[in-house]
């Protein structure tokens, strides 16, 4: 795999910037300092040892480590749905200790794996659940759930009305989102929130996620036992071991590029440098210019524009620009207009948002290496290819680097 | 029964339907009384149960043992203390209520599912909001049913109350039906509380209904 | 006088034991007219439930017609059987309508229990027992019933319970059994036999359930009650 191991800070990169306009911060400073969870009584071991942990605001911390690690515990204490023994927990400079568990819990989004909607609301009722125990007028309740219901993906109109019942797991787990940041919450707290979802659409979702946080820059400990879910959405990476113990707390490439310890290493897996992959995205590199044609377009203006790009296929798209499959250069020698027919069909389509590793084996998968990179209308903005991928993984430089995260 | 006696006399039913719709009325209030009064209580006692489940087997013994008493033995043990008189009839009634109906509001709770539970205190429900605006409309279902079985059970059992000189339709049945040899008083009777039980199982499905319709919205779907 | 002094005065009457009309008569006839019904509801239902249960044809009819029955009150049912058979001799007054309405009551728990026992026997050992070269009636006798003989049992029970505590009611006719007791209690206004009566109709019904509760225990095949304990306890978990 990769030789190269960079040293180097500025190119030990976080994820690049979302295309998105960042909002500036709202969300809190969380810090853990010495917290300790004991089930048992004194001496039994401890659920989660001694934890200190500086999570900044805006960024996305994920707790991850293997089953009975204490990251499901260590984010309960956040919001008191588990009491810590010992040590001391604040938002902001205050301590949670110091505030009723149900004023502090309106005060902080909550999502879980299985969602937890409730079966007799509405979407609109449920995502409005916190405004209402916190008493805002309806007017406004009824504001924010368009918003926010707006704001996951899911059209108020549509959606307001219905019963989970009549959602897709993917729809409840948006309205789960919706919900959590009902009343704009500073810090969110996510249990393997897309843990319950197949991976495809789990990709979508974390994809959609992550472009919500651009927008929203919550404070958010995510809790997850799946490595690579955690190196996709940190901004830093707890790595727990049995008994609550903190293996490694850094960057996503810091650890995947330094692994703490010979735990650290086994957990993130022999194939670190591939890892690394899921630190970049697609947006990152530099697109190659498509050659695009459509059904009709006549063969010799497609051959001139291939000899001209020298990509050896020119992608087939559908009247709204969407693509249906590859043309090869050599099935356009002859005249007359192009056959649809012809084309290999099924290209792979890759969003801005995936990262390498994702969009090199989707392109792997194929039979054509290049992979068509897709507006969310589906329609072509340009293309990537593998040796482009391989490029960046025999450099060990990541495209994109600037350290966002510091 | 009197030999060429017709099984319905249609003159008897239009000349007495002050009669008879008195009995319905009675019928009706001594049900009511029961399941409400039962209600009340099982309530309660599923409140405290889920308070401390060590009070589960307890009560849910003494409920099931009330209602293996006979009908009829129940108000015997009851009438040397309380008479033969519309009390006794009621506390027997109550009791045969509380089994099913605790057992049913227990279950009703019990099925709510535990990832809504989390999510209800994470959000910061306190535990009575979550008991009234999350868990009981959740359970209303299973109530129901309870209230449902509860109600025709009553209904059957009221009748039986006549024997001790109470008893609605029931009335119609044994005093001015068997023991006046008089068949068209039992029919009226024994009907008019078939069409009871069943109107009334039909009224609570359709309250329940009304008032879930997130479960119709569920049966759509899947 | 007390109620307590009344029973010790009644029960000290050797004639209120072992005469014609004397309690043990009236235990003896609750359990014969208990025990008949019952076996008759079992003999009625059981094919029933078997059938419908095993192949699932007319199910839908037959579980709606029962849960109407199980609404209909039986003095409702004594009344209605009454004038039709009153004129019958010997039994037509005093003993058929209450045989007919205590059967027609102890029919649907029996048919809905076995009903439900067979659709809850997992569909693959059904599927293995036909794989082995089984018999439909093989089938139903060496794996369907044995499985779902818990809920069998269960339905058996709550008729069994449901007759013996119904079967008060057919004094109301004139019958014997222990209702006797009751019924000529209220109307001598005679507190003792009263309680008596409703002491031992009571006794009657618990005993009962508890006795179908330990054939219930006794009949289970351990593998499946091994299953059970076992689902019981991840349920908990």
């Amino acid at each position: 795999m990769t030789t190269a191991a960079p040293d180097d800070r500025s190119t030990v990169a976080a994820r690049g910037q979302p295309t998105d306009t960042p909002a500036s911060t709202t969300g809190a400073v969380v810090e853990l300092d010495h917290v300790t969870k004991r089930y048992g009584p004194p001496g039994t071991p401890p659920a989660v040892n001694e934890l200190s942990l500086t999570i900044p605001a805006g960024e996305i911390c994920v707790l991850v480590g293997p089953s009975g690690c204490g990251k499901t515990t260590t984010m309960k204490m956040i919001n008191r749905l588990v009491e810590p023994t010992s040590g001391r927990l604040t938002i902001d400079g205050r301590d949670v200790m110091q505030l009723s568990p149900v004023d502090l819990r309106r005060q902080i989004g909550y999502v879980i794996q299985q969602v937890g909607l409730f079966p007799h609301m509405t979407v609109g009722d449920n995502t409005g659940v916190v405004p209402r125990l916190l008493r805002w007028p309806e007017a406004r309740i009824r504001e924010r759930v368009e918003e926010l219901l707006d704001l996951v993906g899911l059209e108020a109109a549509a959606y307001r009305d219905r019963y989970p019942s009549e959602l897709s797991g993917g729809e409840r787990q948006r309205v789960g989102v919706a919900r959590a940041l009902a009343a704009d919450p500073p810090v969110m707290l996510m249990d393997e929130p897309f843990g319950a979802v197949d991976p495809i659409r789990r990709d979508r979702l974390q994809n959609e996620f992550l472009r919500l946080q651009s927008r929203v820059r919550k404070t958010i400990v995510f809790v997850t036992h799946d490595v690579d879910e955690a190196i996709k959405m940190a901004d830093r990476i707890a790595i727990l071991q049995r008994g609550g113990i903190l293996a490694q707390y850094d960057t996503p490439d810091a650890i995947l590029s330094h692994p703490a310890n010979e735990f650290v290493e086994r957990f993130v897996g022999a194939d670190r440098g591939l890892k690394r992959l899921s630190l970049a995205r697609v947006r990152d590199l530099e697109l190659i210019r498509p050659v695009l044609v459509r059904a009709g377009t006549d063969r010799t203006d497609a051959r001139r524009e291939l000899q001209a790009s020298a990509i050896g296929f020119a992608l087939l798209v559908d009247d709204g620009g969407r693509p249906l499959g590859w043309i090869r250069d050599t099935d356009v020698d002859e005249q007359g207009p192009i056959d649809p027919e012809q084309a290999t069909p099924g290209a792979s389509l890759i969003e801005p948002e995936t990262t390498l590793r994702d969009a090199l084996s989707t392109m792997l998968a194929s039979s054509v290496q290049l992979g068509a990179v897709v507006d969310q209308n589906e329609r072509v903005v340009g293309l990537i290819s593998v040796d482009q991928i391989s490029e960046v993984l025999q450099s060990g430089n990541l495209p994109g680097s600037t350290d966002a995260t510091g | 029964m009197p030999p060429g006696e017709p099984l319905l006399r249609p003159d008897w039913v239009v000349n007495n339907l002050d009669v008879i719709g008195e009995r319905l009325a009675e019928h009706l209030g001594m049900t009511a009384t029961a399941v409400g009064v039962g209600f009340v209580i099982s309530f309660v006692l599923a409140l405290l149960i889920r308070r401390r489940r060590a009070l589960h087997a307890t009560v849910v013994g003494a409920a099931g043992i009330l209602y293996a008493i006979p009908s009829l033995a129940l108000f015997a043990f009851l009438i040397p203390f309380s008479g033969i008189s519309f009390v006794t009839a009621e506390i027997a009634l109550v009791s045969y209520t509380l089994l099913i109906l605790v057992r049913n509001i227990l279950l009703g709770l019990d099925s709510v599912p535990s990832d809504v539970l989390e999510a209800a205190d994470g959000m910061g429900y306190t535990s009575r909001q979550r008991l009234w605006r999350v868990e009981l409309p959740i359970a209303l279902p299973i109530i129901v049913a309870g209230l449902r079985i509860a109600t025709v059970t009553t209904i059957g059992l009221v009748t039986v109350t006549s024997l001790i000189g109470q008893g609605g339709l029931g009335y119609l049945i044994v005093v001015a039906g068997i023991n006046a040899f008089f068949p068209t008083a039992i029919y009226v009777g024994a009907l008019l509380s078939v069409a009871l039980a069943v109107a009334a199982d039909a009224l609570l499905l359709a309250v329940q209904r009304r008032l879930t319709p997130w479960s119709a919205a569920r049966g759509e779907t899947s | 006088m007390t109620l307590i002094e009344e029973l010790g005065a009644w029960l000290a009457d050797p004639a209120h034991w072992t005469g014609p009309d004397g309690l043990l008569t009236r235990l003896l006839e609750h359990i014969a007219l208990s025990g008949a019904c019952l076996a008759m509801a079992v003999a009625i239902a059981l094919p029933i439930g078997l059938w419908i249960g095993h192949t699932g044809r007319g199910a839908a009819a037959v579980i709606r017609a029962a849960n109407i029955g199980q609404a209909l009150p039986t003095l409702g049912v004594i009344g209605i059987i009454l004038p039709l058979t009153a004129n019958i001799e010997p039994y037509g007054f005093d003993l058929i309508p209450s045989i007919v309405a205590l059967v027609a009551l102890a029919i649907p728990p029996i048919v809905t229990n076995t009903y439900a026992g067979l659709r809850q026997v997992d569909p693959e050992a059904i599927e293995a027992g036909r794989g082995m070269g089984m018999r439909e009636l093989q089938l139903l006798g060496l794996v369907e019933v044995p499985l779902a003989l818990p809920s069998v049992l269960a339905g058996l029970r709550i008729s069994a319970v449901q007759v013996v505590a119904t079967a008060t009611l057919a004094a109301v006719l004139g019958a014997g059994g222990l209702g006797r007791l009751i019924i000529d209690g209220i109307a001598q206004q005679d507190d003792a036999q009263l309680f008596i009566g409703a002491l031992l109709v009571a006794i009657l019904a618990i005993a009962t359930e508890l006795s179908f509760a330990g054939l219930q225990r006794l009949a289970i095949s351990p593998g499946v009650r091994g299953r059970r304990a076992v689902r019981e306890s991840a349920a908990d978990a």
